[in-house]
């Protein structure tokens, strides 16, 4: 499988990542040097093989339902590039 | 209403249109704190201040599951007769918006907690004859999104993630509703359990229920038209205005030579219209794949069973036990459509009534009264034990039917004891033949004239008789006394 | 009294514990090395304060009698550890100005030991690289020079090149890194130092800006075997803030360790044996085998035959699971925001553009595609298969041996700007990656210089859980190796 440059351009809108006509050209033969490559899976045979699921095989713990958290406000929105009155501003965004 | 007998259709200019509806309901687990985050789940607090580091998505923040919104949704999904998943796991799903911090929802995809299930619901509830199955597909748990606030500002929406993290079930129903009618039922019923269950509060007011709702529509017999979504209906009402406008719009659509495309559409509870959704309009490819950041999810046959045990009754259960002790089926739907009403009814039985007629009383007298001051059994300033006290002074002949409405009238006013107000106000009836009898002979002799023409024949004046020795006892003569010892001085 | 700055950490430990010398005088020569290597580029921080906060809380302990296992030991804190209060940005423009409120828990349980910090360490952005250039910051430049007479400025490898630097340079004892797949191992390798990863989940992942959550493991990186362990009983620890945390009793690695191999079957892998690798390396390869040999270990052949897959593998996980992990980097709650056009996509879309460098772009990208609806399951799922058959090959492997020894990099340092193929940078990572892939302890330690007089490593790689083994095969070939080249001082 290989990409083209309109693949380039509909990823890279899935992405969220802005890109010039001339960068989407020049990822086009990057990115179908590393699919080439990573293409040589297809020689492994995997049947009856299960996908990993747990690096190092154990249990998911679950916490109890106590509230230990929040109240934060300030730590959470100190790094916001924009805060008005006590939110997250984003651009008008609409529905 | 929908009866079975005459399915509903949408009449186009082609001929008669069916409508296929799916739903996928988003419940608000109940639980203290969020499905990943130790933050709370109250509703209604300051903007972000519900929030934690692992809800904004800091960097290098990591998910832990809440215990209880899994047992929950375990609880959820075996009142709904489902199969529970042993194993299943949380995925990604990937997506850009303001109100999802990670870039991504923990959901589950491949393999959900809850699989298949059903819910019977009742199109009349007069009419044990209207029941129809909906089947659910799958029940998981996932996180809620954040909100947006886009009325505040001029050029900027604002982001409040105190909902962010949230835990909701996502309980997706088959495609086997097919009138708005059907889904309301259905979205009634589901709302009745969860409640039941005590696993959602089931107010859509506050969003803490809501519903996707998926429509097509096809000419009968025909394979399955392209659907649409209508994301975020938060009532019932709503639901089936949407359905009924969407329907009508892709007949209207198809009619006119266009096609329905798949997409998400925004329901307007004012214009009562839904619209295509700008927002999520761009093709989606979601890209699920398993947390890295989350193992299986592995369930022991003791969680389950201990979920299956914490059970309460559940409405079907409880309406068909009502039925058996007697109470007619009418009765016994209403009694059981909320949970509060059937615990209150359930501690009346439990003061030892008489099952039929203390819900007849209920159904009648006391929901009347109560819509009366606009209040319901959850705030009724009368408790079963004082409602029990009430229809044992009636059964017992203490009092007459037409004396126990204006003792319950009292009640509601002083909130005082049944007995007590009887006694206070010397309401108790009188069997007495003697003092009766007087009273008979002094109507008899000043209504000479109609005992004459009752006597010639005009036995409907016995009636009148009766009344004027009511009358002449402030209605605490017991009717059957008064009845006998006229007949034995006028036949 | 000698240059602090010379001594290993559990020399520091010691002589500050003995009185020879106070935390501050140790803080102050470290601080002052620091200044005075910023030709090295190794630190996007320094924070001298901090390192002098800890030496006097150090000092004043040391009065009272109880001191912590670091009191007194400065480090360097690579820049994927969130550190409350100070700027950390692993090494990107997006995260420029970010100061977390949080600290992570891994950089939290060494200050609880005492020890203090000399500042943040330079970095491969995100942690995606093999040569730290792809660093916004600017590379770091290995203190080594090759010794063909000319100045080439080499790379002190990556992701974590600024540890390596830090330590090789000697202006830290010690300094955390993190391996994703290679990123302690192989710069530990490039200069002259040692570096463990150990088994995935000993170290929490909270707070620690994530690349790819199923792979990356914090560990430690130093001069010698001894100082690793020391400063990995600190690390390491069961958290409950991390789903994936190995929920075991940490062992007392620094207590246990010993060089006698005696009854340990030391696996020798045919499949690591590639062409195009120089003589040098594999020279020093059949070196370590003999010396592991003296300390009393049996060699055995084994076979990895899966081994050539790893790093396809490897290119789609990593990727896979870095496009979702920066999803959050939108401009919104921390870092870099660019407007773009007015709409939230183009800000997303203009902020991302601006904040990531080429490389995370490429990796966003590629992940972004083996996800996608049409390529997941030939693409994410099949390399999940692979990377099953990867550990089961180890599995088998470990039931013929209890470790085993392999070179950590195909090459010496190289210089800056010498590999500009992504492909060949990858490369470097190929006796490394599988390790990541199965979650097993894997170490570097030095064991000789090449042609040039650059440093080359050795690799073990251990059972699950058996640091312990790691650290001692490591500690015998410490001993045998000799190691003591350092660096000439030209910055
Ligand atoms: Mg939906
Ligand atoms: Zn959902």
């Amino acid at each position: 499988m290989s990409v083209d440059t309109e693949q380039v351009r509909h990823i890279a809108k899935l992405a969220r990542i802005a890109m010039s006509d001339a960068e989407v050209e020049a990822m086009v033969p990057e990115l179908n040097n590393i699919l080439g490559w990573v293409e040589q899976l297809g020689e492994v045979d995997t049947d009856g093989v299960e996908p990993l699921t747990a690096v190092i095989d154990q249990k998911l713990r679950l916490r109890d339902d106590v509230v230990t958290d929040g109240d934060c406000r300030d730590a959470v929105l100190a790094n916001a590039p924009a805060v008005e009155h006590g939110f997250f501003a984003v651009p008008k965004v609409i529905e | 209403m929908a009866d079975a007998a005459a399915p509903y259709r949408i009449t186009g200019a082609t001929g008669d249109w069916e409508v296929v509806i799916g739903l996928e309901v988003h419940a608000q687990v109940v639980s203290n704190a969020k499905l990943f985050s130790g933050a709370s789940t109250i509703f209604g607090s300051e903007p972000n201040t519900q929030v934690s580091l692992i809800d904004a998505a800091m960097p290098g923040m990591l998910p832990v599951p809440n215990a209880e919104c899994i047992r929950q949704a375990v609880r959820t999904g075996l009142a709904l007769e489902a199969k529970i998943n042993a194993t299943s796991r949380f995925d990604r799903k990937n997506y850009f918006y303001a109100d999802l911090p990670q870039g991504y929802q923990i959901s589950q995809l491949y393999h959900p907690l809850v699989g298949e299930g059903e819910v019977e619901v009742l199109l009349d509830e007069k009419d044990e004859g209207s029941a129809k199955t909906i089947g659910i597909e799958r029940i998981h748990v996932e996180q809620d999104a954040g909100k947006l606030i886009h009325d505040q500002h001029p050029s900027f929406s604002y982001v409040d993630l105190n909902r962010a993290g949230v835990a909701l079930m996502e309980i997706v129903s088959k495609p086997d509703m097919n009138s708005p009618e059907e889904a309301g039922a259905y979205v009634r019923k589901l709302r009745a359990i969860l409640r039941y269950v005590g696993s959602c509060d089931g107010n859509m007011e506050q969003g803490s229920m809501r519903a996707d709702v998926n429509v097509s529509v096809r000419k009968p017999g025909d394979p399955l038209g392209t659907r649409t979504e209508t994301k975020n209906v938060n009532s019932v009402r709503f639901i089936m205005a949407a359905i009924e406008h969407e329907a009508r719009r892709q007949v209207d659509l198809i009619e006119a030579g266009g096609a329905v495309v798949q997409e998400t559409r925004l329901f307007d509870p004012d214009k009562g219209v839904t619209r295509s959704m700008r927002s999520k309009s761009d093709a989606h490819d979601y890209r699920y794949f398993p947390d890295p950041d989350l193992l299986p999810l592995e369930l022991d046959e003791a969680f389950i069973e201990e979920c299956r045990a914490s059970l309460p009754e559940l409405p079907d259960a409880k309406r068909k036990r009502y039925e058996g002790l007697g109470i007619p089926p009418y009765n016994a739907s209403v009694l059981t459509a909320e949970v509060e009403t059937a615990r209150w009814f359930d501690d009346l039985l439990a003061n030892g009534v008489e099952p039929k007629a203390a819900a007849n009383w209920v159904a009648s007298e006391l929901f009347g009264a109560l819509n009366r001051l606009g209040r319901t059994l959850g705030d009724s300033p009368v408790s079963p034990a004082q409602a029990a006290e009430l229809l044992g002074l009636v059964g017992d002949g203490t009092i007459s039917g037409s004396l126990a409405k204006q003792v319950l009238e009292i009640m509601l006013e002083t909130g005082e004891g049944a007995a007590a107000i009887v006694e206070a106000r010397g309401l108790k009836q009188t069997s007495d033949s003697g003092a009766i009898d007087a009273v008979v002979d002094e109507v008899l002799a000043a209504n000479a004239d109609k005992v004459a023409q009752y006597k010639a024949g005009k036995e409907a004046l016995f009636g009148f008789f009766v009344g004027q020795v009511m009358k002449a006892m402030a209605g605490k003569a017991n009717p059957q006394v008064v009845n006998e010892r006229l007949r034995s001085k006028l036949d | 009294m000698s240059a602090l700055t010379t001594k290993t950490i559990a020399e520091l430990r010691d002589g500050f514990r003995s009185g020879d010398f106070s935390a501050r005088e140790i803080a102050e020569q470290f601080n002052a090395a620091v200044a005075g290597a910023r030709a090295l580029n190794a630190f996007t921080v320094e924070t001298p304060e901090a390192a002098l906060a800890a030496a006097d809380a150090a000092d004043a302990a040391r009065q009272s009698g109880d001191i912590g296992a670091l009191a007194g030991i400065p480090l360097g804190i690579k820049d994927l550890f969130a550190t409350e209060g100070v700027d950390t940005t692993a090494g990107s423009k997006i995260l420029e100005g970010f100061k977390p409120r949080y600290e992570s828990t891994v950089s939290g349980n060494l200050r609880k030991a005492g020890a203090g910090m000399l500042g943040k360490l330079n970095m491969d952005e995100f942690a995606m690289g093999s040569s730290n250039e792809t660093s916004a910051y600017g590379p770091v430049i290995s203190p080594w020079k090759r010794k063909d007479g000319g100045n080439a400025a080499l790379t002190p490898g990556g992701s974590s090149g600024g540890s390596a630097a830090a330590v090789a340079a000697g202006v830290a004892p010690g300094v955390t890194g993190t391996d994703t797949g290679g990123s302690i191992r192989q710069p530990a390798a490039f200069t002259g130092i040692c570096g463990i990863k150990p088994t995935y989940g000993r170290c929490s992942r909270w707070g620690i800006v994530a690349f790819a959550s199923s792979l990356d493991q914090a560990g430690p990186m130093a001069r010698t075997v001894r100082d690793c362990a020391i400063l990995l009983d600190a690390m390491a620890g069961f958290d409950p803030k991390d789903s994936t945390s190995l929920d075991l009793p940490v062992p007392q690695w620094e207590a246990g360790l010993s060089s006698d191999l005696k009854g340990k079957r030391v696996g020798i892998p045919a499949e690591y044996r590639i062409d195009g690798v120089p003589a040098d390396i594999d020279a020093l390869w059949d070196q370590g085998v003999e010396w592991l040999r003296d300390a009393g270990a049996e060699p055995v052949k084994i076979s990895l035959p899966h081994t050539r897959y790893a790093l396809p593998t490897y290119y789609i996980i990593a990727p896979a699971e870095a496009s979702s992990n920066l999803a959050r980097y939108d401009g919104v709650r921390y870092g870099l925001r660019a407007e773009g056009e007015g709409s939230l996509d183009s800000m997303y879309a203009a902020t991302r553009a601006a904040g990531f460098g080429a490389e995370v772009k490429r990796r966003i990208m590629i992940g972004t595609y083996v996800l996608s609806a049409g390529y997941y399951d030939a693409f994410f799922t099949k390399a999940q298969r692979v990377r099953t058959l990867i550990k089961r090959d180890f599995a088998a492997a470990f039931e013929s041996c209890d470790l085993i020894l392999t070179p950590t990099a195909p090459s010496a340092a190289f210089g800056l700007g010498e590999k500009t193929d992504p492909l060949a940078m990858y490369l470097n990572d190929v006796f490394a990656v599988p390790a990541s892939l199965a979650g097993l302890p894997a170490m570097s330690v030095p064991g000789g210089l090449d042609g040039q007089g650059l440093p080359l490593g050795l690799h073990l790689i251990g059972r699950e859980l058996d640091e312990q083994g790691v650290l001692n095969a490591a500690l015998a070939i410490e001993e045998r190796a000799g190691f003591t080249h350092r660096p000439e001082k030209w910055w």
